[in-house]
């Protein structure tokens, strides 16, 4: 299938949607998704021609009819859900399978007064008026195909609120399971978080992938960090071996906002993260944390553009990707800073290590600047473990598989270690000991 | 100009040759070295003496062009870097490697149990790994804390060689090289890391002092003393030699040296 058949697939789905499942929506969210349509029909789908997407290939998504459903959700366990994911099982969580709140494996606990941890599919069909001023004014449709897409469809995902001078201390998990076993199966979550003035949260995306299917998960998510508000925000992702995800997400940093942004992908064929900051307030400061360990043919695409809007802010940036196999890595990390955002300061960091011949990495950090009174910088490296680290680590008796495999770790700590979610980190620590061990011997074999 | 000891041979190195690039750098050394004996090893820079203890030790980027090791008996040169560290030698680096995210406490452990596992002895469990470290960090005079921060990461330099000692100490080698272990320490810590030393010093333990000055040889006194000057050994005594060589320089061993042959 051509890329042009499926962009029709999709513009077809939607007029029967429109007419279908859409047309009992209230009026703004009819528009929302009229205007994102739009978007895509002009869009397309991105080639490897445009800039943004000149090292990934969306073949894998635009080949394959994919269908919406969740016929196999029946099949999922709580045991299935934290032997792949990160958290554990007294977590406070909601589920999401194929898209669509799953409440059997929810378990949501009794939060402070105001407090709102729930699935958008039910805010949208009480329209009460709770999401109406923020779904969609994030994430721009704009220029972005898969936003568009996402808008154009979406129907489910995680709505949290955390109200003013409310500091929520237990992590809130959004479990994001896909599971396919033979057919196509398509989902466009949308998660919706409003940090309010003076608010603290953690809050775990995590998104897994089973079955032996493909499947193409396609979520948005929106983050308002509001004045003086801390925000830890984690992305894990350990999609399946036929899994393509393409995610966004869009946040907004208000007046002494602090946000740190996790984004830690372990698997999926496909995966592209599009991040886009906005420290749209005096005094804001976010920290991007990134860190990706593919194998195999895996493919996986970070695109990060933080913008600078106010003076005073900070953003700091740090990527790492450690590759084996055939595997490809791409970062492009842009940072903007406007013309009033005097006294930014902006420091980006990408670096790789390859752990086979052929591993490739593609990195392009980039800096756009239109203030005169900023501090700002960025660097990009790609190497193999340290040969003097090696034998240093052999000449004590510890044998080259495990002295790579404890290099390789290092490596990633750095990443791992800013997790604060202690039990997350511990889990994290140990998957990742056991990843870098079994790759050496398979890579020795 | 192989020292004359007839006994129980640990280490016999032979004729061994060997080069960087095309830079010959060992060019023939010759040393005998029994259990229980402390060798110095000595010379001027460029001589040839860390290349010695690294091609002991099995780095990779030195190529060995003639010559033979036994190390009680079997070709050294054969093993790779972790079964030499297994069979009980022990480099001390001159220039510890800094490896942050790992911890010391970590790698130590990951080191011992490798060691014991090969010498056929259970592996430490932690509680029995720590109290063996506890005991062996008195020897160096070593911070606890200091083994919970990522390895030789932002350590003093005396912190380092005190680190070097206590991973000797911990994983009870039967030959120890020790390379430029004086370097960079101020006479508090040279005292400290000697003290160390020579508490380690058995008769079944044997042990070789690289070192550029005399100074340490205050402290860690050997029983033979090797001067090497453009990859040879041109020069073999015992105390005397060092006390001898600090008054008259590496000059008067640069007179006496043979003609190079190439």
């Amino acid at each position: 299938m051509q890329a042009s058949e499926s962009k029709e697939l999709y513009l077809s789905a939607f007029r029967r949607y429109r007419n279908n499942g859409a047309s009992k929506n209230p009026a703004w969210l009819r528009q929302l998704r009229e205007s994102a349509i739009a978007s895509f029909q002009e869009l397309g789908f991105p080639t490897t021609h445009d800039e943004d997407w000149k090292y990934t290939s969306l073949d894998r998504i635009t080949s394959v009819a994919f269908q919406r459903g969740n016929g196999a959700a029946k099949a999922v366990t709580a045991d299935d859900i934290f032997a792949l994911g990160f958290a554990d099982s007294a977590c406070n969580r909601l589920v999401f399978i194929n898209g669509t709140y799953f409440p059997q494996l929810s378990s949501v606990r009794e939060s402070p007064v105001g407090v709102r941890i729930e699935s958008l599919a039910g805010i949208l069909q009480r329209n009460d008026g709770l999401v109406e001023p923020y779904l969609g004014r994030y994430a721009r449709t704009h220029g972005q195909t898969f936003v568009a897409l996402n808008t154009a469809f979406m129907e489910d995902g995680a709505f949290v609120l955390v109200p003013k001078n409310c500091k929520l201390e237990e992590p809130i998990h959004l479990i994001h399971v896909s599971i396919s076993n033979g057919e196509s199966v398509a989902s466009h979550p949308r998660n919706l978080f409003i940090v309010e003035e003076g608010g603290e949260a953690r809050i775990v995306e995590t998104y897994i992938g089973m079955g032996k299917g493909s499947y193409f998960a396609n979520p948005v998510t929106e983050l308002l960090g509001g004045p003086n508000t801390t925000i830890d925000h984690y992305r894990l992702q350990r999609e399946g071996a036929k899994g393509s995800h393409i995610g966004t997400l869009e946040a907004q940093l208000s007046r002494n906002c602090n946000l740190t942004a996790h984004a830690i992908t372990l698997g999926g064929a496909l995966v592209r993260n599009d991040v886009h900051m906005v420290l749209n307030g005096e005094g804001s400061e976010c920290l991007l944390n990134g860190l990706y360990v593919l194998d195999g043919k895996q493919h996986v695409d970070n695109s990060t553009e933080i913008e600078h809007t106010k003076p005073q802010a900070t953003s700091l940036e740090l990527y790492k990707g450690i590759l084996s196999g055939s595997a490809r890595g791409v970062f492009n990390g842009k940072i903007l800073v406007h013309k009033d955002a005097q006294k930014t300061n902006a420091r980006q960091t990408n670096k790789n290590l390859l752990l086979s011949a052929d591993a490739m990495v593609n990195t392009k950090p980039q800096l756009e600047i239109y203030a005169d009174d900023v501090k700002c910088s960025h660097g990009s490296t790609i190497g193999q473990l340290d040969r003097d680290a090696l034998f240093y680590l052999r000449s004590r008796g510890i044998s080259i598989d495990d002295a790579q495999s404890l290099l390789s770790y290092a490596f990633a700590s750095e990443v791992v270690s800013r997790v604060k979610i202690d039990s997350m980190r511990a889990r994290l620590d140990d998957y990742l000991l056991n990843k870098f061990g079994k790759n050496q011997k398979s890579e020795i074999q | 100009m192989a020292n004359s000891f007839q006994g129980n041979r640990m280490l016999e190195i032979k004729n061994l040759r060997a080069k960087v690039g095309d830079n010959e750098i060992l060019r023939g050394i010759d040393l005998n070295v029994g259990p229980g004996e402390v060798h110095a090893i000595m010379g001027p820079n460029g001589s040839g003496k860390s290349t010695l203890a690294h091609v002991l030790a099995g780095r990779e980027n030195y190529e060995v062009t003639g010559g033979r090791v036994l190390y009680q008996g079997k070709d050294l040169l054969r093993m790779s870097p972790e079964e030499r560290a297994r069979e009980g030698v022990f480099l001390a680096f001159q220039y510890p490697v800094e490896i942050p995210g790992v911890s010391t406490t970590y790698f130590l452990k990951a080191a011992v149990n490798a060691v014991r596992k090969y010498r056929g002895l259970e592996e430490l469990d932690a509680m029995e790994f720590l109290s063996l470290i506890k005991e062996k960090m008195q020897l160096v005079e070593m911070d606890q804390a200091l083994i919970n921060r990522p390895l030789n990461e932002g350590f003093s330099g005396g912190e380092k060689k005190r680190n070097e000692i206590l991973q000797m100490a911990v994983l009870d080698p039967k030959l120890a090289i020790l390379d430029e272990t004086d370097s960079g320490l101020d006479i508090d810590a040279l005292r400290i890391v000697a003290g160390g030393v020579n508490a380690l010093r058995d008769k079944n333990r044997a042990m070789i002092v690289i070192t550029h000055y005399q100074r340490l040889l205050n402290y860690i006194v050997p029983d033979f003393i090797h001067v090497l000057y453009e990859g040879r050994i041109v020069k073999s005594g015992t105390r005397e030699l060092a006390l001898e060589l600090e008054d008259k320089g590496y000059d008067w061993i640069k007179g006496e040296a043979p003609r190079s042959e190439v």
